[in-house]
């Protein structure tokens, strides 16, 4: 059966904990002095990048590699081609490569769903819009775990722009399959309409919540999203739900500081707390690479997917291709 | 999702495989001390040995093997695990499982005589694919293989160094290694279907 990864919803709590238990002793190979397996040898993975993004495809990139796959990296900047065109002739293109496994990541919310009606190899969804991104909330439940130990039970606050993260969405879908009790925090304007329906909690008040977090994840605020007046001044913003000094004093000894990047130092989260030892900043990236290539071990690795999600091909193509164009990439977004 | 693709259970499987004992724990037991004394002579004493067990059985006969070598030389010896998961010749047969550990001593693999110890020697693609996994963790000065069981079968060339029990198999039948540390008691078990 083909099987992709485009909603952290896809993966029940074996998959996941396989997934975790898998990138631990993945782990372990960045200490050898040959840092590659012969795993994927012969296959192909294609990096459709979409949008901009520094380390998540560097990071899929880095995985890919050290299993020895075959990566191709396509670049659909700049493309003139509509977006559902290009779309989906780049799904042609790629068939025609015979492409093992695709990573996209796509502006658009959905698109990834599209294209796995579209092809024949595992999708593997890298961000698309403000929908998911699945890898993200992996590598952020295997640092927390790698911390605190297991999940179950743990509380984990998300604070920020809720609305524009696909990070808070697969996050919050994930940690709810471990087990852990999700609560978001941000202003009334950040929150997306259909949160009330989302396995977790909500507040509107940081300090209220400090105290009882095992995580806190600070979310970064998307100016380049943000088309509105969400908040009055970057600076209230910052006295409200920012992380400072004062705010990480009130945390319990254990507990951890998250970021998943870019951050806005000084907006969401202050220098001294990013820079703490108590912020796993620097290991989320670190952990970004182990986590992916335990993704597409068990994606790729053997004769069929050992985790993830099927597609019914809802928009599946014909061979002349009539597919419906355009806004139909996003009617997933709140799936 | 993938939970929904475990089959039904059918009758048991037991009722249609019958069940001889070939070593208990007193067998297995004696194997395990010779083998141990067979390495010290072999390698004069243990110099620069390092026991490798591939999980699962074969890193607790590892640890036994370890044990019993440093109750005759006074000196512990290092050992560690060898995870050939990911260097299998069946990968792409099978849907992709999960990883077993590797984790080798301090003293790591260089130039050290590494003796890898596995329960059941069969097609010898295990120990292959153990070759090709110990390429890439270091360069061995040698590298040797003990098994508690070898059932013959070899489809690569390959043999041990040391063997707890030479056990003549038609191919249709199965060796089981149970230990006390996984399964609660120490036998080898021939699973022969009726």
């Amino acid at each position: 059966m083909k099987r992709h990864l485009i909603s952290a919803a896809d993966l029940t709590r074996d998959d996941a904990l396989l997934i975790l238990d898998t990138a631990e002793e993945l782990s372990r190979i960045a200490d050898r002095p040959i840092k590659k397996l012969p795993t994927l040898r012969g296959r192909t993975v294609v990096n459709l990048f979409f949008e901009d993004s520094t380390r998540t495809r560097i990071s899929f990139e880095a995985a890919a590699k050290r299993l020895s796959a075959d990566v191709i990296n396509f670049s659909a900047k700049g493309s003139s081609v509509s977006k559902g065109e290009s779309l989906k002739d780049t799904a042609l293109t790629l068939e025609a490569m015979g492409a093992d496994g695709v990573v996209i990541r796509h502006n658009a919310s959905g698109a990834p769903h599209r294209l796995a009606g579209w092809v024949r190899g595992s999708v593997v969804n890298a961000g698309d819009g403000t929908h998911e991104h699945p890898t993200q909330a992996l590598l952020d439940a295997y640092t927390m775990r790698r911390r605190l130990g297991d999940l179950d039970g743990r509380r984990v606050t998300i604070v920020g722009d809720i609305l524009h993260s696909r990070v808070a969405r697969s996050n919050v879908l994930l940690l709810n399959t471990l087990g852990a009790e999700v609560t978001l925090v941000a202003p009334p304007t950040l929150f997306p309409v259909s949160v009330d329906t989302w396995p977790c909690e909500v507040a509107y008040d940081f300090d209220a919540v400090l105290p009882k977090s095992d995580v806190v994840m600070m979310l970064r605020v998307q100016q380049e999203r943000m088309t509105a007046a969400y908040f009055p001044t970057v600076r209230e913003y910052s006295r409200r739900y920012g992380l400072d000094a004062r705010r990480l004093a009130a945390l319990q000894d254990h507990a951890i500081v998250m970021h998943p990047g870019p951050m806005n130092r000084g907006v969401e989260i202050a220098a001294e707390v990013a820079d703490s030892p108590r912020s796993t900043i620097v290991e989320q990236v670190a952990n970004g690479v182990t986590v992916r290539m335990a993704v597409l071990y068990l994606l790729l690795g053997g004769s069929e997917p050992a985790i993830g999600g099927d597609v019914t091909p809802a928009g599946a193509v014909s061979p002349n291709g009539d597919a419906k164009r355009g806004g139909d990439a996003s009617r997933r977004e709140d799936a | 999702m993938s939970a929904a693709s475990v089959p039904a259970h059918g009758p048991s499987p037991d009722s249609d495989v019958s069940h001889k004992t070939v070593l208990e724990a007193p067998d297995i037991r004696r194997a395990l001390t010779r083998i141990a004394h067979e390495i010290l002579e072999r390698t004069k004493g243990g110099r620069d040995i390092v026991l490798l067990g591939i999980p699962t059985r074969g890193v607790t006969l590892a640890a036994r093997l370890a044990g019993r070598i440093a109750e005759v030389e006074g000196e512990p010896v290092p050992r560690g695990s060898l995870d050939v998961t990911m260097y299998r010749d069946d990968l792409r047969m099978r849907p992709a499982r999960a990883l077993g550990r590797t984790e080798l001593p301090p003293e790591g693999v260089d130039d050290r005589v590494v003796v890898l110890v596995d329960d059941v020697l069969f097609s010898g693609r295990t120990v292959r694919a153990a070759l090709d996994a110990l390429n890439d963790l270091g360069r061995p000065r040698a590298v040797q293989l003990a098994t508690l069981v070898d059932r013959g079968h070899r489809e690569l060339p390959i043999r041990a160094d040391y063997v707890g029990k030479n056990l003549p198999t038609s191919a249709r039948e199965k060796v089981k290694v149970l230990l006390a540390e996984t399964d609660g008691r120490d036998a080898v078990v021939l699973e022969v279907p009726k």
